[in-house]
């Protein structure tokens, strides 16, 4: 089959305007406008019901939209489906693969629904299965996985036809931190294949993690969008905590922090708890510039944590109110 | 393989099949259709117990029939088997469809069905999958309710290919109401009103028909709905095959015209039903 047009790099591989889709009175997807440049991954980030799920199933003609249009791949949504369905590749929130069936068995039947030859398929889902370290479960069936495992599996099969366009619909949500970073390396090294993916996920720290740009939706509309180092400008960045071993240096380190002039660093304070040291930050480079200043004086850390903004905290300073749902700020803990 | 394989290897691109459009050909569609048949096939493999159904009523309805109700309904002249078989051949079918209700109920609800759906293979094929697999759950069934049968004192005579002929018909209209169940299963949303609805449509058509007993002893008002009943033709028809007591042509046609014209309703409104399910 010969392609009706082949976006390059830098074209775009999904364009969106105005799209709409009602469920009666709940307006689930209303009016949105979003490209996604070839090779690049988006990011749609958005609290439960902000409509990213019913954005990823009108492109992918699981439903028809109420009106606007959509373009995957140089192929309409409502007019081309049957083309577009060739070129993109579905990770759902919930596993899409088969519980009943092995891994293998799951990865070769959506070969051959491919129209790759038995050998063709056999030797797709002996690949993948090796690409995402899941040779050794290959012949168990899928409902005796982890949750990490069958998120694994699912973007495997998501491969199998090499899309041009991946959609990862909350790849992570409900997976513990260890498993959600495991599939972060997997989409990583999707990503540096150069393929274009399509991310929603309600986690700004997902979101800094893999996408290269963010759309911001809440109610069906878009709210904010621009690069990830923008949109976290707009929200104020990162704080980091240092605990001192001796939390009568609070003070003093305090000051030493305040008056070392660190580029990019405007001011130094205790957290509320008053047993560390809070230090507004936007960067990693000025995480090191601290932690290296307050060693190279002789200062002992006991414990470094880095406060994320929530996704609350990106809402609370874009809309002014808090997101649909509350979520729980964000913690990395690093041991000194 | 490292993370730079799918670059550097000429790929075999997926979209190796269908036109301009992405239309799926009849070649590929039979490729699909095999390989979603093979699905179902390893869910039955990986859970064997889903055969039971299957493998168990024929033995059960056989051994109670003949021997708990064949003798007060057919007296010790010995020919019961010879009647009651063929009529549970019918019955094979309606019970082997009225499950599929349950099952497709709760596999098109998983997250599978949308990969399925987005992917660039004909909807249909999913559902013509599930029916191609429940005929070969009903050709199982039908063998081993010929195995009891045979056992139990049914005489053949020979009449091997006119035995054929019946199973033939048999699985023709059992398939036709795979469809009408694949149709409640994706409308219904609960399994309970599934079977509630299929047991409503299950219990008049098997007992108001020739099945079990002769018409002939039913008032008036049920004798009629029972002679028009497809049951009571296929049982009829089936019955006169294999035991070469009467009409054949009659029933046989009424079946075969029963069978298209339900799957010639119930499957396209399955496949839409299936196509827009959100």
């Amino acid at each position: 089959m010969t392609r009706v047009n082949t976006p390059g790099r830098g074209r775009n591989a999904v364009e969106v305007r105005g799209l709409v889709k009602h469920f009666g009175e709940t307006k689930a997807v209303d009016g949105i406008d979003l490209d996604v440049r070839e090779g690049t991954v988006m990011g749609v980030l958005g609290p439960n019901g902000a409509g990213k799920t019913t954005l990823v199933r009108c492109l992918s003609t699981l439903l028809i939209p109420d009106a606007g249009t959509a373009t995957v791949a140089g192929y309409d949504v409502v007019r081309q489906p049957r083309a577009l369905r060739r070129t993109i590749g579905l990770t759902g929130q919930y596993a899409s693969v088969d519980e009943k069936l092995s891994g293998w068995e799951n990865l070769y039947m959506i070969g051959r629904l491919l129209d790759f030859s038995r050998a063709e398929a056999r030797r797709r889902a002996d690949e993948l299965l090796e690409r995402f370290s899941l040779t050794e479960a290959a012949k168990r069936p899928v409902g005796k996985y982890s949750g990490g495992m069958r998120r694994r599996l699912d973007l495997a099969a998501s491969m199998i036809g090499r899309p041009r366009v991946l959609y990862l619909d909350e790849p992570t949500t409900g997976l513990d931190p260890r498993t959600r970073n495991e599939v972060w390396d997997e989409v990583k090294r999707i990503v540096a294949d150069g393929n274009t993916v399509l991310l929603t996920t309600q986690y700004m720290e997902e979101a800094e993690q893999l996408a290269t740009e963010l759309t911001v939706v809440d109610h069906g509309k878009v709210i904010a969008e621009g690069t990830v180092r923008e949109l976290k400008a707009k929200v104020g960045g990162r704080t980091l905590l240092v605990r001192p071993v001796d939390p009568d240096q609070l003070p003093v380190m305090t000051a030493a922090v305040a008056e070392a002039g660190l580029d990019g660093i405007a001011g130094a304070g205790t957290d509320p708890a008053g047993e560390a040291l809070s230090v507004p930050i936007i960067s990693d480079e000025q995480l090191t510039a601290v932690v290296g200043l307050l060693g190279a004086r002789g200062y002992g850390i006991a414990d470094i944590s880095i406060h994320l903004p929530s996704l609350d905290e990106v809402f609370l300073s874009i809309t002014g109110r808090p997101a649909a749902k509350t979520d729980e700020a964000e913690e990395e803990t690093a041991k000194a | 393989m490292s993370a730079t394989t799918t670059q550097e290897r000429p790929a075999p691109a997926a979209p190796v099949q269908g036109s301009e459009d992405g239309r799926i050909g009849l070649r590929a569609n039979l490729r699909h259709i095999g390989a979603l048949v093979r699905r179902n096939a390893l869910q039955i493999k990986q859970n064997p117990e889903s055969m039971a159904d299957a493998l168990l009523m024929p033995i059960v309805f056989t051994l109670l029939f003949v021997y708990v109700f064949g003798g007060a309904i057919a007296g010790e002249d010995g020919g019961y088997p010879n009647w009651i078989v063929p009529g549970l051949m019918a019955m094979m079918g309606l019970s082997i469809a009225m499950a599929v209700g349950t099952g497709v109920h709760e596999d098109f609800s998983k997250g599978v069905m949308d990969r399925f759906r987005s992917m660039p293979i004909a909807r249909s094929s999913v559902l013509i999958a599930k029916v191609v697999v429940e005929i070969g759950r009903l050709l199982v069934t039908m063998a081993v309710l010929l195995v009891v049968g045979l056992a139990v004192g049914m005489e053949l005579n020979g009449r091997w290919l006119e035995l054929l002929a019946a199973v033939g018909l048999s699985t023709l209209f059992g398939a036709s109401l795979t469809w009408i169940f694949i149709l409640l299963g994706l409308t219904m949303s609960s399994a309970q009103a599934i079977q509630g609805m299929a047991f409503m449509v299950m219990m008049p058509l098997q007992f108001g028909s020739s099945i079990f007993v002769p018409t002939e002893t039913m008032p008036g008002w049920l004798q009629a709905f029972a002679d028009v009943n497809p049951l009571s033709q296929l049982a009829e028809a089936s019955r006169n095959l294999i035991n070469g007591t009467g009409e054949v042509g009659g029933p046989a046609l009424s079946v075969v015209l029963w069978s298209v014209g339900i799957t010639l309703v119930t499957a396209p409104l399955a496949i839409s039903k299936f196509r827009k399910k959100v």
